[in-house]
């Protein structure tokens, strides 16, 4: 096929005159045990891998041109479909980064809501994760049983937004429509549902003799390198370094609520599990703490040249019906300039950069996405070790190739 | 931190900063030539004060048709030490020109830089492997210029050997 | 009570354990009852299916239970998510490699028409490359969507024979060719 012909000429110069006894193996793309489209080229000696190299960009799907193209309240459906697995917290991302540009304050309902949904997301995110850890590595039951709480996670979103999986949630100055009667006492459900579960999913697999075995010092990165490589998130803590975005540049009202940020020691795939099951504890500490609290109020800032003012003001009040019409067709004014911010998605650190020229649509949009940077040190990881724990190392590092390939 | 990070580079790289306005960004910036870049970040990563020795990102900016010098590559860098600011480096090219690697300074720059690269054409001098990363080997341009279309300009020479399904049967003999 | 007479009534008993049909019948009933899937899982679409597949919406009492990794073993194949141009050929070979007779579902706008992204890098939908039978809208679709998807293919399966199918999968293939004439872009 013409299109591979430069990549395997790439393989064929890289891997040329092998050792007698050595195989070139090719991983994917389409593959059960990575998940998403993501090729790894592996030369073994037996089982002993001795060089591998990535292959992505099989699901690139041109968000950051389309940026250019929708503006700042159309971009939420193409976050959406970038870190598929806990999507609205990067749709809370790109608002933050949009309020912040136009300097504008949201009512602490919405800030109180939005951080709900954010842990809950990361509940999601880190649930599939160690579910699928599990399945790879050849237990299906514990992620059967932990799905079971995703999908009421997921009512409760469909409730809230409209929609399961792509949930465009969050519009710029405040949510599209306020929490429905019944929120509370939902979320208040779904935690309590989760704990014993996850107690039960400890006993299951992570404290299980196997797979403490099949994990324990597999797949270790040292901090030095961690830092080279760019890591962040679950994947940087679990090998000793404590930066988390929430405590060090706090955004929302991430200083008021108290949690703890797991640590861990040598960066193996345990290290990485254990890490993840007790950020999945501390986001349910912090969604009790705000749960109860929710103050009444308004569920958008009071700014009538951004937020779309509602259906039956705009039918019935001339007023509104200038603001709507100016919002739909000249979109929102973000003065020209730039930002940068920065998240705490549940992968690592998400960070928009948007370039704007004062026009309807961004000049540019940039997202620095976790995956990206951590899956250069794939390699390093394997080298040396044998192949099945190479299934465990890319399972562990919760790789999500729309991410990957924006 | 900024300014003395500025009062740094004029007493030792004086002749690698470019003399422009900053631009209105939450992030401090510095505009520097292609040339210095790696002895500058190298410096900067191994200052006892400053230590940005995180490299947050890496991407390029097209500003086809609103300023002279077409294209700017930025780097932003953090130092954990001062409270994790951030600082962002600038470095204004033109078409054709090309840039130094910074892998040597940060292992972490390789994918971005061959992102770049495919995306925007902008060469990187050094890199270990510099090719084509998220797009088809075989696609013509650079997608994210600002004279490219969304919609491409006719993608089916991509897969020009699929679109014609062959199949051994004579199909004309069936009834 | 000749043969032709018991045949034109299926399902009628004669005693408690004797049944008249068709070979063909017989074999197209059981082929529906076990379409073993090939999740074809590029992008949140996949997520969708590990939805469908677990305990609370359950593909695998409509058949679908094992799901093969390796096309040879396969029957349907589940397009689940957004197929680039740097993906078709992949998708192309795996299709080859599944034996006859072999059905394609769609499920998705992405893999039925390119959904959302008509960009530079995303195929305007699988059916330019493939011979497709069930297309399931949805971005993306509920699981619910997903079930019916396979009920109605489960239906198509018991209503047509090898000979059917292959010449629908021929016609379908012509089809192709004669549209895929180069893609006009304004």
């Amino acid at each position: 096929m013409v299109m591979y012909e430069k990549t395997k000429a790439h393989f064929n110069e890289k891997f040329k005159n092998l050792p007698e006894g050595h195989l070139l193996v090719n991983l994917g793309p389409s593959h059960p045990a990575t998940h998403g489209i993501l090729q790894n080229v592996i030369q073994i000696d037996g089982e002993r891998i001795v060089e591998a190299e990535s292959v992505i960009g099989y699901v690139h799907r041109c968000f950051e041109k389309l940026g250019e193209r929708y503006d700042y309240n159309q971009f939420l459906v193409c976050t959406d479909r970038m870190n598929y697995v806990s999507t609205p917290m990067n749709n809370i991302g790109w608002i933050l980064t949009v309020e912040k540009m136009l300097q504008i304050e949201v009512p602490d309902r919405v800030t109180y809501v939005r951080m709900i949904i954010s842990e809950l997301s990361r509940i999601m995110d880190h649930i599939v994760c160690v579910g699928i850890l599990g399945v790879d590595i050849g237990a299906f039951s514990g992620f059967l049983h932990l799905f079971h709480h995703r999908e009421n996670i997921y009512q409760v979103l469909e409730k809230l937004t409209g929609a399961r999986l792509t949930t465009t949630f969050c519009r710029v100055g405040g949510m599209e429509r306020d929490i429905y009667p019944g929120f509370v006492e939902e979320i208040q459900l779904v935690c309590r549902e989760l704990k014993p579960a996850l107690e039960e999913f400890n006993n299951l697999l992570i404290r299980n003799r196997i797979f403490q075995d099949r994990t324990a010092g597999i797949g270790g990165i040292s901090q030095e390198e961690a830092l080279a490589y760019g890591y962040s998130g679950p994947n940087l803590r679990a090998t000793g370094v404590d930066w988390d975005i929430r405590k060090d540049q706090p955004y929302m009202l991430y200083d008021k609520v108290d949690f703890d940020i797991p640590v861990g020691e040598d960066g193996s795939v345990l290290h990485r599990t254990l890490v993840r099951m007790e950020e999945i504890r501390q986001s349910i500490r912090i969604i009790e703490q705000l749960i109860t609290n929710i103050p009444s109020g308004s569920y958008h800032a009071d700014l009538p040249h951004i937020f779309l003012p509602e259906k039956d003001k705009v039918y019935n009040n001339m007023e509104e019906l200038i603001y709507h019409f100016k919002i739909i067709m000249h979109g929102i004014k973000v003065p020209s300039g730039e930002c940068y911010l920065a998240t705490e998605a549940a992968n690592g650190e998400l960070g928009y950069t948007i370039i704007s020229e004062g026009e309807k649509t961004p000049w540019r949009v940039h997202v620095r996405r976790p995956c990206f940077w951590y899956y250069q040190s794939f390699p390093d990881l394997v080298r040396g070790g044998l192949l099945a724990d190479s299934v465990a190392t890319m399972s562990s590092l919760n790789v999500i190739a729309g991410e990957l390939d924006c | 931190m900024i300014e003395s990070i500025l009062e740094f580079l004029k007493l030792n790289y004086s002749h690698f900063l470019i003399e422009e306005e900053q631009r209105n960004s939450n992030i401090p910036h510095v505009f520097l030539k292609p040339e210095g870049i790696v002895p500058v970040l190298e410096a900067l990563k191994t200052h006892e004060k400053y230590s940005l020795s995180y490299l947050n990102d890496l991407t390029a900016v097209d500003w086809l048709g609103k300023r002279k010098i077409r294209f700017e590559v930025l780097y932003l860098l953090r130092s954990p030490k001062n409270k994790h600011s951030q600082i962002q480096i600038r470095v204004p090219i033109d078409e054709g020109d090309s840039v130094p690697s910074i892998v040597s300074v940060f292992k972490g720059a390789n994918w971005p830089e061959r992102e770049v690269y495919d995306l925007f054409g902008i060469p990187f001098i050094n890199h270990p492997n510099l090719e084509r990363i998220v797009l088809p080997d075989n696609f013509v341009g650079y997608p994210l210029r600002k004279d490219y279309p969304l919609e491409g300009p006719g993608q089916d020479y991509l897969i020009q050997d699929l679109l014609q399904i062959h199949i051994q049967d004579d199909i004309s003999k069936e009834d | 009570m000749g043969l032709k007479d018991l045949m034109n009534k299926p399902g009628e008993m004669l005693g408690d354990m004797a049944q008249v049909a068709n070979l063909d019948s017989v074999i197209q009933w059981g082929k529906s009852y076990s379409l073993w899937p090939y999740p074809f899982a590029t992008a949140c679409c996949g997520i969708e299916y590990m939805s469908t597949s677990c305990s609370d919406y359950d593909i695998a009492r409509f058949g679908a239970e094992r799901p093969s990794f390796s096309p040879r073993q396969a029957d349907m194949i589940l397009v689940l998510g957004t197929i680039t141009y740097k993906m078709a050929p992949v998708l192309r070979e795996i299709y080859d490699q599944l034996a006859e007779p072999k059905y394609v579902i769609s499920v998705g706008a992405c893999a039925s028409s390119g959904g959302m992204f008509h960009t530079y890098g995303v195929l305007q939908g699988i059916d330019r490359i493939l011979p497709v039978d069930v297309y399931v809208p949805g971005c993306p679709p509920r699981p619910e969507a997903l079930l019916d998807a396979v009920i109605k293919l489960q239906e198509k399966v018991k209503s047509q024979g090898l000979e059917g199918r292959r010449q629908e999968v021929m016609r379908k293939i012509q089809e192709i060719n004669e549209r895929n004439r180069p893609l006009v872009v304004r």
